[in-house]
This record gives structure tokens, sequence and C-alpha cells, in this order.
């Protein structure tokens, strides 16, 4: 089972107490009514799913009910950070080694 | 029956006897004990018959690695344990054990014909054989092999034992309680570290246990275990777990032990649990799992009598039990002479000591030589005869020429050992290879962990300490402890691991048409692997299927290696190139009851009752499963059937009135200054104009415009909102909500609170609803010009502060009463008494179901699947035309779901009105066309309909709603059903009975 840290409770806690939510950093567009087919399947459907590095979206469901953000290595399933939603990507160079 | 067991030899108290059977057969054993130590005490080796060949088969190993020895243990008629390894059952007074694979008995076993057929039984036979005719798999192979497949016999009965699970937590975990191991949980215990020491076997001191030759700290290694093992037990920061075995190393150093409580004990206190789980979460982890000793393929390497050199030493040593009289040895490194001087100490005959090396050197290869025993180097066991026992051996020069037969009965063999890197390649780490010693050894780690001693290849007693120390002290260190390294442990050993070889043995090669095992318990022979290489198999992973090599209960502890090493001398290609096979939890199989745990029976899952629950019992309701909840779906009268109950209610409820527990709905409070904005995103309908007081049906989609769920939500102020779900979706609902309002929406000033189980709510429906209700009810004017239909109000009901909402899933006039939970009995009592003077009924889930289809009402998850839009269902009434933005709005102008072509809800009436339809039933337009048959509908709800006078039915129909009136079909399997396309609205077509 994995461990994640909540970054609102600043707490590591276990896998069961999250719910995974998809990607992260796909921001719905303001005017969504508007906008064409194509940029509504790229916002909508398509999806990264890399080997490696992926930023998503995990709530801490049984725990404070929070929304967050974390880069996890989907190779090694390492959590690498995890961060408020809302806050920029963070520089990653730091977590490498 | 003469006994093996040898006086003043090993560690057991010869007055402490227990009674046990086996097949029937009554015996007697020490306590102390394992089940295969006591039949060896007993002179039975012949134990178990094979997989596939039925082959006699007796005990190899002593201990979980192994492959033959596996027996049923019965304590009672629910307790039958199959497969239990006789090497680690502790054997117990009164303990019943059977023999398996074999009919009619151990001796004599009709299943053994499969041996002669060998030829026809190779590698990938199933493949091969079973292919054609097809129909033949269902009726004759598959029934036939499922008959003949399969080890031991499950009990009928369920499992009467409880199994425990506990969370542990510490900053080192030590796995294996052998002198490495030990050694670093004094070390890293003395730091004041939380530390728990696991051992699979029941006492700790591993290879101790049968090392004979070792001291540590000046006196003997078993005696430095036990009093090292009795100093930790009393250190309060230290857990020592014995019969517990490590299986599995997840991610981020949990550790999944299984600890056996009971499986020793005679009669075990029914109150302990059979076996305790323990998640381990570790900051650092100790491997000091020690190393398994390979056997030698040769032929007929599988006889009973034919064990591994160590386990005879751990019956010697430990339990004083020779396992012979006459015991010859066949191995190819160091460590089979130290059971070789123990048997000859101890009195017993050594026939030879046959070694494939040309020329051993080394003080255990002197002392062998001083003691008289012949030595035959260079040399090779060619085979061996007897049958149900080993008898002989055929020992010739490796090179080739005479062979001499030699009259033993035990035959002890090594080929050497191999590191048990089974946890720390769970734990994801690489391995490496030792090109000089032919073995993998731990490598580049993955996680916090640190492997010493012999699963390190660390051979060497004094060097296996050392790192032991060095490691307890670098895991306290790595967790910001102090080590102090006061304990130093100096050692002395005449016990030598030199040498070693994997693969077959000289006149076993994969071309040899000889039974040379390589894995006993799936009777793999070194033939089966060349004839896998043969046919194309490169890879060790398609060996292994194509073979079965390493896929039995064993997972291939003592064959791995041997598979690997024939596969790459064909191939060509050093080992790691062939590649190792991958390592999986469980190390040991795990029960079912150690995973499962409490969670059984009731206790699986949560139950969820409504606080009217109690009266639906007292009436005799019938309850349906509704996700976790229990809901009642129908209250049969004396005499009636689910039909006749349900008919009588659904004309109660339009003729008087009828009362329904509702409280299983969710419910959503939404509240704030931009409460109202909120839910304009949230659902399709408009809000911001919703006064207060008054009520809608909203509608709530997906972003790709899909109804997600639907539900009336009140307007109790400006800023507050009670919103209802669908019962099932109520947290499915919140979870979405609170996603958008966190991440999309954040600017918006809004709490969500999930009031689901803080309010009863009783629906009261039916043209004398307001009668019922109007006497019990304070503070609230229930006159329809007061009170509209889909209006809300809060006032008292006896007393107790209620949301009362006038609304209708019925099409009839009616109230939803909410009142907080603690009293949703007292005033449901109330109102039954006003109710049942009104001569009202109370009805369940089946009547609600149908009162709705009647008036055509959807229900989310039976007229949806998750791919249908309002439009679809004829709701574009309830999307806000004018919005710019909500949750689905541009998914529904998706090309597909504004093309022509999509299903609409339709009604269907059957030509025959007693003809009930088949929810799910496809709908085509012409009955005689060819099979495969255009599908363009189906059936979502079908109802006899008592208030109808016939049966109804809803469906999703292709361009349903340009098709009315048409005649369509419903092919089934014994007729053709003529259908009408009607409205969904059957009955009350202007919906004039909800406004009274």
């Amino acid at each position: 089972m994995l461990l994640i840290r909540c970054p609102y409770c600043q707490e590591e806690r276990p896998e069961l107490e999250f719910r995974h939510a998809g990607e992260a950093h796909v921001v719905r567009p303001h005017n969504i009514a508007d906008i064409s087919d194509e940029e509504f399947e790229a916002f909508f459907f398509h999806r990264a799913n890399p080997k490696g590095i992926t930023h998503e979206r995990w709530r801490h469901v049984h725990g404070c009910g929070r929304f967050f953000n974390a880069v996890r290595d989907t190779v090694s399933d390492r959590f690498v950070t995890t961060y408020k939603a809302g806050e920029p990507k963070p520089a990653l160079e730091e977590h490498k080694a | 029956m003469t006994s093996f067991r040898l006086a003043d030899v090993g560690r057991l108290d010869a007055s402490k006897t227990a009674r046990f059977t086996f097949d029937g057969r009554s015996l007697s054993g020490l306590e102390g004990d394992t089940l295969a130590s006591a039949l060896i005490a007993n002179g039975i080796h012949l134990v178990g018959r094979s997989f596939k060949y039925h082959r006699p088969r007796g005990i190899l190993s002593a201990g979980s690695e192994e492959p033959n020895a596996l027996v049923g243990v019965h304590r009672d008629a629910a307790r039958r344990t199959p497969n239990v390894r006789a090497t680690v059952q502790e054997l117990y007074d009164g303990l019943s054990a059977v023999s398996q694979n074999r009919w009619p008995s151990l001796a004599f076993d009709m299943g053994a014909v499969n041996n002669l057929g060998a030829p026809f039984f190779s590698a990938g036979f199933y493949y091969k054989t079973f292919m054609w005719p097809k129909a033949a798999w269902k009726h004759l192979y598959e029934p036939q092999i499922r008959n003949a497949a399969g080890l031991g016999t499950a009990p009928e009965e369920s499992d009467p034992d409880h199994y425990a699970s506990r969370y542990a937590h510490c900053e080192v975990l030590v796995v294996g309680g052998g002198a490495a191991g030990l050694a670093a949980a004094s070390a890293a215990a003395e730091s004041g570290q939380r530390v728990i020491l696991c051992d699979e076997q029941a006492g700790l001191g591993g290879a101790l246990r049968f090392e004979s030759g070792s001291q540590i700290d000046g006196v003997a290694g078993w005696d430095w275990a036990q009093a090292t093992a009795a100093k930790l037990a009393g250190m309060d920061n230290v857990r020592i777990l014995p019969r517990t075995t490590a299986f599995g190393y997840y991610a981020q150093n949990m550790v999944g032990l299984v600890e056996r409580v009971t499986e020793h004990l005679a009669t075990p206190d029914p109150e302990l649990p059979r076996e305790r789980l323990w998640h381990v979460r570790a900051k650092r982890v100790v491997v000091a799992t020690g190393a398994i000793e390979r056997h030698m393929v040769f032929a007929d390497n599988d006889r009973p009598g034919i064990m591994l050199a160590s386990a005879a030493r751990h019956y010697l040593n430990h339990y004083g039990v020779a396992v012979g009289r006459e015991v010859g040895i066949y191995t190819a490194n160091d460590s089979a002479y130290g059971a070789a001087l123990d048997l000859h100490r101890a009195g017993i005959r050594i026939a030879a000591i046959v070694d494939l090396r040309d020329d051993p050197r080394g003080e255990m290869i002197d002392a062998a030589r001083a003691a008289g025993i012949e030595l035959l180097t260079g040399h090779c066991v060619a085979k061996t005869g007897g049958r149900l026992r080993v008898s002989s051996m055929a020992v010739m020069p490796k090179a080739g020429g005479a062979s001499r037969i030699i009259p033993v009965d035990a035959l002890l063999v090594s080929a050497g050992w191999t590191p048990s890197v089974h946890l720390f390649s769970q734990s994801r780490g690489k391995l490496a290879f030792d090109t000089r010693r032919q073995i993998f050894l731990p490598g580049a780690q993955a996680q916090e962990c640190i492997s010493i001693g012999a699963c390190n290849g660390t051979e060497s007693l004094a060097e296996t300490l050392e790192e032991a120390l060095a490691a307890g002290a670098q895991a306290v260190r790595g967790v910001g402890g102090e080590a102090s390294r006061s304990i130093s442990l100096p050692s002395r050993t005449a016990e030598s691991w030199t040498g070693g070889m994997s693969g077959s043995a000289p006149g076993a090669e994969p071309g040899k048409a000889v039974k040379a095992f390589v894995d006993f318990q799936n009777d793999v022979t070194a033939k089966d692997i060349g004839q896998a290489v043969r046919e194309g198999m490169r890879s060790i992973e398609h060996v292994k299927r194509f073979t079965t090599n390493g896929m039995a209960t064993d997972q291939g502890k003592t064959s791995n290696l041997h598979g690997l090493a024939i596969a790459s001398e064909i191939l060509g290609k050093p080992m790691p190139e062939v590649g190792l096979t991958t390592f999986r939890a469980p190390f040991t199989p795990v029960t079912f009851g150690a995973i499962v745990g409490h969670g059984r029976g009731a206790l699986f899952d949560p139950t969820r009752k409504t606080p009217m629950h109690s009266f639906a019992e007292e009436q005799g309701a019938v309850f349906e499963d509704v996700g976790q909840w229990k809901r009642a779906w129908y209250f049969p009268q004396a005499g009636e059937d689910m039909h006749a109950a349900v008919a009588r209610e659904c004309r109660t409820v339009r003729e008087a009135a009828g009362m329904f527990d509702a409280s299983t709905l969710g419910k959503i409070e939404v509240v704030g200054p931009d409460a109202a904005e909120f839910m304009e995103l949230m659902y399709t309908n408009p809000w911001k104009k919703l006064g207060v007081g008054r009520c809608r049906y909203g509608i709530m989609l997906r972003e790709d415009g899909f109804v997600m769920d639907d539900g009336v939500v009140g307007r109790l102020a400006d800023d507050r909102f009670h919103v209802t779900t669908t019962t099932g979706g109520a947290a499915r609902v919140l979870h979405h909500m609170e996603d958008y309002l966190q991440t999309e929406f954040p600017h918006l000033n809004v709490w969500l609170t999930s009031v689901s189980e803080q309010w009863a709510v009783i629906a009261v429906q039916g043209p004398k609803a307001r009668d019922i209700i109007a006497p019990l009810v304070a503070g609230i004017d229930l006159s329809d010009e007061a009170m509209p239909h889909m209006s809300v109000r809060e006032g008292t009901i006896l007393g107790v502060p209620t949301r009362l909402f006038r609304m209708s899933f019925t099409g009839e006039r009616g109230f939803e009463i909410n009142v907080p939970a603690d009293y949703g009995r007292v005033v449901w009592d109330a109102v039954w008494a006003e109710a049942r003077g009104q001569g009202a009924c109370a009805y369940g889930t089946e009547t609600m179901h149908v009162l709705r289809a009647e008036k055509g009402f959807i229900i989310v998850g039976q007229e949806t699947d998750g791919t249908v839009t309002p439009h679809d269902l004829g709701l574009d009434w309830a999307i806000g035309s004018k919005k710019s933005d909500f949750v689905g709005i541009r998914g529904l102008k998706r090309p597909d779901l504004v093309a022509s072509g999509r299903k609409q809800l339709v009604g269907l009436k059957t030509k025959d009105p007693k003809i009930v339809l088949e929810e799910g039933a496809q709908i085509v337009a012409d009955p005689r066309q060819p099979i495969p048959m255009k599908m363009i509908g189906h059936v979502s709800s079908s109802y006899w309909s008592e208030n109808c006078g016939r049966s109804i039915a809803l469906a999703l129909l292709q361009d349903g709603r340009s098709l009315m009136g048409e005649t369509l079909f419903l092919p089934m399997p014994d007729r053709t059903i003529e259908v009408e396309v009607t409205s969904p609205v059957f009955f009350d077509e202007k919906g004039e009975r909800v406004h009274g």
C-alpha cells in the first residue's frame, strides 16, 4: 500500500484514505460553450498517460476531503511530491536524483 | 516398528510424546517435532504421490521450500487443510494427517499408470493434445483434467476459524531469525529504536539449528541464538514474531507477514485467531532470509529417502532422528560433508560420499577422510534403485566407466545453495549475477532495505555476523538514531559452503531419456526443459509456462536455478541473458482467511438501514438490497404474493394514499453567498430565479453531456439549497460537486455538506396525503394556494422540526416529510396512525417503481446508462437555454449527441395487454429479417400496471418520438411480441392529479 502525503493535512497517510482523480493541470476552458469540437476533444478525451513522471490529481476523500496534485513515477509508483490544487507544476530537477 | 529416533541426540525431550495418525495409522512422535521429523522417526519416507506421474515421493527438505511432502491435516469436518508441508507442520498430540493425490492407497496408486505413459505426458502435453475437436474440450477434456488435477481436497464446510489483522510500525524490520537476523536485530535494538524480528520457524536460530560446527560468543551457535532471542524478547522496543512468514514486500517498505497462531496447538483456544496478518510499515528492512539448498538433477532422483543434505542434518541435530541406517551422499559442494560427519558421529553408516568435483580440498574433506568414510571424487550417481524407498545408488566415474551399485536406504544430495532473494526481488530491487558462483544476488536496491548473510551470498559465519552488526547499525543511523556498536560477536566455525553446481549432473543431460527431476512438485524433468528450448522457447518465462517448472505451490524454490541453468546451457547463453523468472508475493502460500481477516459475513460490507427499518420489519416487508441499503421492497399481507401485494399497494396509493420510506435518497446542503451560481454550473436548470420556498427537478450532467444524476432541489433561502440525489448516486454527486468547487470554481463562496443520514424522509402520496399529515403539522399552511406542488416549507410535525416538501414521484398529490433522523420512527408511527384512518397503506420500492413508470418518470441508471442525454429523455425543458455555462453544456453539442438516429425515451404497449415485457429485451422493426437482426432499441422498464389494467413499458428507441403509433417487435426465445410505440406517460397524461 502506498503512502501519500496530503499537502493540506501535511501528513503521510495510507492510500486507502485517498482516491485517484485523473490527470492534473487539465484546465476547463472558461468559454467552454464556445470551443470547437477539436478543442473539446483535446480537453476532454486526450490524456498523456506517460511512462515515467506523471502529474495527477488525488483526493484525500477519507480525510480532509481536499483535491490536490501529485507527481508520481508510473514505473516505480514512487511519489515524487504532492502539492495543493491551483499551484503550478513544481520544478522537477531537484527531485530527479 | 523400529524407531529412527536416536538416544542422546537432538534437542527434544524424549519423555514428552505426542500421538498422531498418518493415513489412519497411529504413530508416536515428540513434542517439538514437525510432522516430517516424526514420520522419519517412524521410518516413514513415502508421504505422497507426485502431481503428474503419481510417482512415490518422500520428504526432500526440512523447511518451507518443500515440494514433495504435502499432506492434508484434518482437525474436524470443517478444518481440513490441504497441501500442508509436513516439514513445517508442528506436531501436536492428536494430529491427523492424510496423504494426497493417490487412489486407492499411497503404496498402491492407480494414477501411477501416468508414469508408464510418461512419454506421452511430455512438456506442453496439455497445450498440444486437448486442442481438437473443440466440443470435446467442454464435455470431455476439461472435466477429466479437472478431476485428475489439483492437489489435496478443500473442505466443503465454511471455515469456522477467525483471522486477525494488525498494523504495525517500526524503525527496523528484520526478516529471518538466523545468525544474521539475530545479530542485526541486536545491533538495532540496542539503540532503543522499535524493532520487529520475524521468522517462519517455531523458534529462532535458522541454519544454526543444524550447523553443529558453529560457535558464537564462546557458546554453540544454537545456544547463542536462544540466549540472544530471549534477551531481545525481554526488551520493550523489540517484538519477536516466530511462526511468522514475511510473504510479500510491497511499496514504501510495507511488508506483509502472516503469523500462524494456533496451527501448532492440540486444542486451540477458540478465542484465538487461527492466523494473524501483519501489515508492517518499516523505515528500514533488514533481509536475512538465508539460502535454500539445491538438489542434484540425476536419473531417478525423486525416490523417497533422497533428500537434501541440510535436511538430514536438521532431522539429526535438532530432532534426534536418523534419516536412514546406510546413508549415501551425492554432492558438488562442501556443506554436505557436514551431514556425513554428523551422521557418522551419531553412529550411522555412511555408504559413500560421491563428489562430482575432481579434487575437493578443505578441512571438511580431510575430516571425512579421517573418519574413514569412502570418498569417490570425480564420480556421479548415474541412477538409483528402489520403488517406494531408495534402495541403492549406481555410482560411476563422471567421465564414464563401470558403475558400481551401492546399497543405501537414504541418499543425501547437495548441489549448493541458492540465496533467497525472493523478498529483495519483490521489493523491485535488481538482481546481479555472480558469474564465479553462478548465483543471483541482491544488486541495486529500490527501497530502503539491506540484505545480509546467506541471502546476500555471504558464506562465512564471521563475515555474516560482521555484516549483520553493521547492517543493524546502518539501519539505525538511516532513521536518525544513534548506533553505539557495543556488540561484538567472535565466532568460530567448522562449516564450509564452498563449491556448488546448477543444472543437470552427468548422465542426466537434457538429451538423455531419463527422469531427472528439476521440479518435483510439477514433475518437470531436465528432458522437458530441453524439449521446451527445442520447440522454440527462448526466454525462461516461456520455458516456465511451457514446462510448468517453478509454477507449483513451492514456486520453484529448489528448481528455478536448475531450470535456468539447463536452458542456458542448451541455448549457449549465460544465465542472465536467458533471464530469471520474476519473484512474486506470496513467498509461501497464504490462506484466504488471513487475507480476508474479519471482513466476511456480516462484516464483509456495511449494511445501511433507515430510521424506519424496524417498522418495515414489523410489518413483514420483504427487503431488497440497493447498494448497501436494505429497502422495503413490498409489504405482503396474509396470502399475498409479490404480484398481489404490489397491485394492492399501487391501487391504494392512487385511490387513497400510501406511505413510503424515502430516507435513502442522497441529500446535500449547498450553502453560501454563491450557492445559486454554483447550482447553475452543476445542473442544467436555471436556479437564480427559483423563488425561496420553491422546488425544481434538476438534472446533472457529466462534462461529456450525458445524464449523471437527477433529483428535486428545494430553495430554503437565497443562500441555501436542499439538494436530493439518487440513492446510489449520493457519494458520487458530492464528489463531483466538490471536484468542481475546489478545482474549477474555487472563487465561489459555497459549502457542501452531506446530510443524507441527518434526515429521515417519509413520503406520503395520494389523494388523501394532505388529510393524513394535516393534523400533525404546525406552522405551515398546507392549502394548495399557500403550498402548491413543488414547494418546500419549514415548520414542525409532532413538534419536531421538519422540512416539508410538496412533491411527487407518483403523479399524485404528495408530500415528503424530512425530519431529523432520530425522530424518523416516531414521526412515521404518528403519520401511519393517521394514514390507516384514511385507508392508506405502506408501499415499497417495487410499487414506487411502477407508479413512477405509469407517469413516465425516469430512474437514472435504469432509463440511463451513461450514454443518454436529456434530449434523449425528452427533458429539454430542464435545460436552461439562456445559460452560458454549466457542466456538460459543451458536451451536449458534440456531433454525435445532436445527430439524428439517437435512441429516445418512449412508451411501449404490448398488443396483448397481459404480456409483460422483459427488461433489456431488444426491439426490431421487422421480425422476419435474417439473424443477426438490426436492433433499434431496448426495454428499460417494464411492469404490470394495476391502475392501467395492462402491462406498461418504457424503452429507448432509435428516433422513437417519430415512431408514435407504429408497430414494432421483440423477438424472444419462445415467441415474438408485438408492441405499439406510445407516449411514456400512461396514467393521468395531463398531470392534473399532483395539484389535488
